[in-house]
């Protein structure tokens, strides 16, 4: 098992027939994804990389029955995109897009809430690497080769250090079952805390690393969660000890502008949670191969 | 993206909000005439520049003639104004903003932010303006009022209406302060602002309510559908090397270390930036080329490192996922033929075609100290300072 994508979902790519979203589609099917078709409004009715090319959402979704879709579109267009995918029915929409306003993201999220939570799209990201379900399926722009098939669940909001993860897990034999990315943003589709509660869950994670940063509550509103209903050990890195109070580093969401948010302020909350800390960004891998084998740091 | 005060007010005063009359100047004489322009007898000449806190810092002068004024003026223009909240160089006072003062009754706080937890407009306000919203809730938390703002139905006159009996305004202005609440909600939330600070808002000795002083903060995301907002960015108040970068497409942040890093990604430019930190050293900046990692980038960012006089040691650390370590190894080999690397450079590549990469960085000749893992680099990083240091 995995989670949010396996081998048999049917994927849409937004955004299809752009440089980037063509590109990127190209990897997601040589890992072996089940891309279905893509959606470009105007080019409804040509093939592009072999496959149909839909005018809207709704369509794709009708003639596919296509459950998951990949966000490539530019920031002034991608609130309209996600709230077209959640409207036509997609169950997980992950958006790559770098640079959406937090206004829009807000709107997203209010769109969204006339669904019910059965008929509610996750939305993963933006301004991330997406999901990768190790030799099952690849949702986003990770590269496939550098993450084993296994056990333990990754979560992070940097790809890069994503992908230094994945690899310090690799070298040391230990295998991913899913690895999400949910973005650099100050707002996004999905916190910490509602990816966690999928790894716990499912019956295959049997560990998760979070891989946190400065800014924001949600590291520590994953920890609180894993306090009080997570049976599965929780691992957990946050980048920016040396980042100074009220820059933004890089990621829209890394500035630390309230108590709590610092790197230091976090891993103490963390650890007040019962989370195992991974003490530097070189011994992350080593750190979940502990948590694996029942032992503390 | 942060504004001027005087631009802050200018926009305010468009969503209906009373400021006092007041004028810019970039010349003595130019304020003097301001001065003259706004009238009266007392006035107070402002420091323009990106920071709070500028009372303390000498920034704020109150004047009881236009010769005073233009004096004021003469001190601050060219002045380098050293705040709390600008760090130990400082910001360059480029215009002054002249005032006409205001007699005071009552002193309020009233600022709005996003919200991370809620994901809503969040407005507080407090009976104790004047001081930094740090130091009230450190002081005098029970002053503060709450109030969650649902963007998709925008702010109600209730909400408003509510902060305002919790601020115990006068009944009679009740309905005027609620307009102004509205205004700064208005103003937020249509110019795709991130913050909006009114400290302090002031009731006058003749019942007006006026923006004495404010900030607003706007979500660099969105500029791109607001050009009167992207105008009224003033470059001078940044960081020299920090508007290079970004007007090349770069995320840098200058800092106070010597080891200067050109990094792929945030999230792995500030893990090894505390890994150097772990190491025993002090990152020069925060640089993140873009996950890509392009050639074009790293000519640009080994041009921005070259030119910050703190680095003395460069660490380049790349994770090449797609873009394959192989490329972004010709990339490094082409930008340091055309930029000159006159000290320790440690490069460390990861992920894929890292063999071939690292052939390709040594078959070229170049000077350089090859690292393998995270750690390694800092570690590598830290002991190159180290040796320059002895001798």
């Amino acid at each position: 098992m995995s989670i949010l994508i396996d081998k048999k979902t049917k994927i849409l790519i937004q955004g299809f027939t752009g440089k980037f979203g063509s590109f990127h589609a190209e990897e997601m099917i040589k890992y072996g994804t089940n891309v279905v078709g893509g959606v470009t409004p105007g080019k409804g009715g040509q093939t592009h990389l072999g496959l149909p090319v839909f005018n809207t959402v709704k369509e794709a979704v009708e003639k596919t029955e296509a459950t998951a879709s990949i966000l490539f579109v530019p920031p002034a267009f991608a609130a309209d995109s996600a709230m077209e995918a959640a409207d036509a029915g997609i169950k997980t929409c992950v958006a790559i897009t770098d640079g959406i306003p937090s206004h829009d993201m807000i709107k997203i999220k209010r769109y969204m809430r006339r669904y019910s939570k059965l008929e509610k799209m996750t939305l993963i990201g933006p301004n991330c690497a997406g999901v990768i379900s190790p030799g099952k399926a690849l949702l986003g722009i990770m590269p496939g080769h550098i993450y084993k098939d296994g056990k333990v669940g990754i979560i992070g909001r940097s790809g890069t250090l994503g992908y230094e993860a994945a690899q310090q897990l690799k070298n040391l034999n230990i295998g991913v079952s899913t690895s999400v990315g949910i973005g650099g943003d100050p707002i996004n589709g999905s916190s910490f805390k509602d990816i966690i509660e999928k790894f716990e869950q499912d019956k295959e994670t049997e560990a998760v690393l979070m891989i946190g940063e400065i800014g924001g509550p949600q590291e520590v509103a994953a920890g609180k969660f894993v306090k009080e209903n997570m049976k599965k050990p929780v691992i957990a890195y946050i980048a920016g000890l040396t980042a100074p109070k009220g820059r933004v580093m890089g990621h829209a969401g890394a500035i630390v502008s309230a108590y709590g948010e610092s790197a230091v302020e976090k891993v103490e909350l963390l650890k007040e949670c019962g989370v195992m800390i991974s003490k530097n960004p070189s011994v992350m891998g080593e750190t979940v191969k502990l948590a694996l084998n029942g032992k503390k740091n | 993206m942060d504004i001027h005060e005087y631009q802050a007010k200018k926009i305010l005063s468009g969503f209906g909000i009373e400021i006092p009359r007041g004028g810019i100047a970039y010349s003595p004489e130019n304020a003097e005439n301001k001065a003259r322009e706004i009238g009266g007898s007392k006035w107070v000449v402002k420091a323009q520049v990106h920071s709070g806190a500028r009372g303390k810092a000498g920034g704020i002068i109150i004047c009881n003639s236009a010769l005073e004024v233009a004096q004021a003026a003469d001190k601050l223009l060219g002045k380098k104004l050293v705040t709390k909240q600008t760090g130990s160089q400082g910001k360059i006072v480029h215009r002054v903003y002249i005032e006409e003062a205001t007699d005071i009754k009552k002193e309020l706080y009233l600022g709005l932010v996003f919200d991370r937890s809620s994901e809503c407009i969040m407005v507080v306000a407090s009976t104790e303006g004047g001081m930094s919203v740090e130091e009230i809730s450190k002081e005098k938390p029970e002053s503060i009022i709450r109030s969650k703002i649902e963007v998709a139905v925008g702010m109600q006159k209730f909400q408003a209406r509510e902060i305002a009996f919790g601020l115990g305004i006068d009944p009679k202005l009740i309905s005027r302060t609620a307009e102004v609440i509205i205004g700064c909600y208005r103003a937020f939330s249509e110019l795709d602002a991130t913050m909006v600070e009114i400290n302090p808002l002031i009731i006058s000795k003749n019942d007006h309510i006026l923006a004495l002083d404010c900030k607003m903060s706007f979500d660099n995301n969105a500029l791109f559908r607001r050009n009167q907002v992207s105008e009224l960015r003033d470059k001078a108040q940044e960081n020299s090397n920090e508007v290079y970068a970004s007007d090349r497409g770069l995320n840098y942040v200058s800092l106070e270390g010597n080891i200067g890093n050109i990094i792929n990604g945030a999230g792995l430019a500030m893990a090894s930036m505390d890994m150097i930190k772990l190491a025993g050293g002090e990152p020069a900046n925060f640089l993140d080329v873009g996950g890509g990692a392009t050639p074009e980038k790293m000519v640009k960012a080994f041009k921005l490192i070259s030119q910050d006089e703190k680095v003395k040691v460069i660490l380049v650390n790349i994770f090449a996922g797609i873009n394959r370590c192989d490329w972004v190894a010709e990339g490094i080999v082409q930008a340091l033929k055309k930029i000159k690397i006159n000290m320790p450079l440690v490069i460390r590549l990861a992920g894929t075609n890292v063999e071939k990469g690292n052939k390709i960085l040594k078959e070229s000749k170049i000077n350089y100290i090859e690292a393998s893992t995270l750690e390694d680099a800092a570690d590598k990083a830290v002991n190159a300072l180290k040796e320059l240091e002895k001798n």
